[in-house]
């Protein structure tokens, strides 16, 4: 565990640069991590990020499957917005753990 | 002269990560088990943004062909790990017996679709969907005497192992045959 600013806010963040505390999250936090993974974040973006969040609230497992079948983005869609990570590096700069599922 | 050997060792030990850039899998067996620990695995390396060719050939071929794919069998003769509900020993005479293997089959997609896992099909299309390549074995396609129409469209091509060899060049590759 390391404590990072991010955006001027002190964060605690996991080896792998994870948020320890997903409150701890804001728009400008999410920029800043997208920005280190080269991505530029859009409305579209956005919708996923919290959509994931929500699902993280309600305890429930997280999948690229579950977010293609979310009525936000497809499969393909989601590999065009987060690319070579597409839950991964989403739920990184959603400010959730590290996602923990093989699908 | 011995702290210089050791300053050298350590300067090679130095850690230099050198993550996977690309995964090669031949799905040679077409058993539910073996079809989805290839589909777990080339999911998986896309999901990771490894480049992934997967090569399915012989008896894999059941896991790309269009009417077989959804509706693939574990065996339940001559699987020692085989158990009934509950945990007891599953009899390999009941295995053998007629309607058992694909009852369980059934049982066993049922409780994998409850897990979240995809049917063989909508799998495929999550791999392709994130820039994953599929393949067909073309002896193994004429030997069962299939043709391109009788694969699901998420396969790229019907190519022969040569070539399959070609797509897997590259320092950081791993070719993992299930």
């Amino acid at each position: 565990m390391a404590v990072k600013t991010i955006a001027g806010v002190e964060v605690k963040v996991t080896e792998d640069g994870y948020l320890e505390n997903m409150t701890q999250w804001n728009k400008e936090i999410a920029n800043e991590i997208a920005k280190e993974l080269n991505i530029e974040l859009t409305d579209k973006h956005f919708e996923v990020l919290n959509y994931l969040r929500e699902k993280t609230i309600a305890k429930e497992a997280l999948t690229i499957r579950s977010v293609g079948k979310s009525g936000i983005v497809d499969i393909k869609q989601l590999y065009v917005l987060f690319p070579k990570g597409p839950l991964k590096f989403s739920s990184k700069i959603a400010g959730i753990p590290k996602p923990t599922s093989c699908i | 002269m011995e702290t210089l050997g050791l300053e050298i060792e350590k300067k090679i030990v130095t850690k230099e990560k050198k993550p996977l850039e690309k995964v090669c899998l031949i799905c040679a067996k077409g058993n539910l088990e073996d079809v989805y620990a290839s589909l777990v695995m080339a999911n998986g390396a896309v999901m990771e943004g490894i480049e992934l060719n997967l090569f399915f050939t012989f008896f894999g071929l059941e896991g790309i062909t269009k009417k077989s794919m959804n509706h693939l069998h574990t065996a339940t003769t001559g699987n020692p790990a085989m158990k009934m509900p509950g945990g007891l020993p599953f009899p390999t005479m009941l295995g053998g017996l007629p309607g058992v293997e694909s009852a369980v089959s059934a049982m066993m997609r049922k409780q994998m679709d409850e897990l979240g896992m995809p049917p063989v099909d909508e799998f495929l299309e999550m791999i392709t969907a994130g820039g994953g390549n599929i393949y067909a074995c073309k002896l193994a396609v004429d030997m069962f005497k299939l043709t391109k129409e009788d694969l699901s469209d998420e396969v790229k091509g019907i190519i022969t192992i040569g070539e399959f060899y070609e797509l897997c060049d590259g320092d950081r590759t791993q070719i993992i045959f299930t």
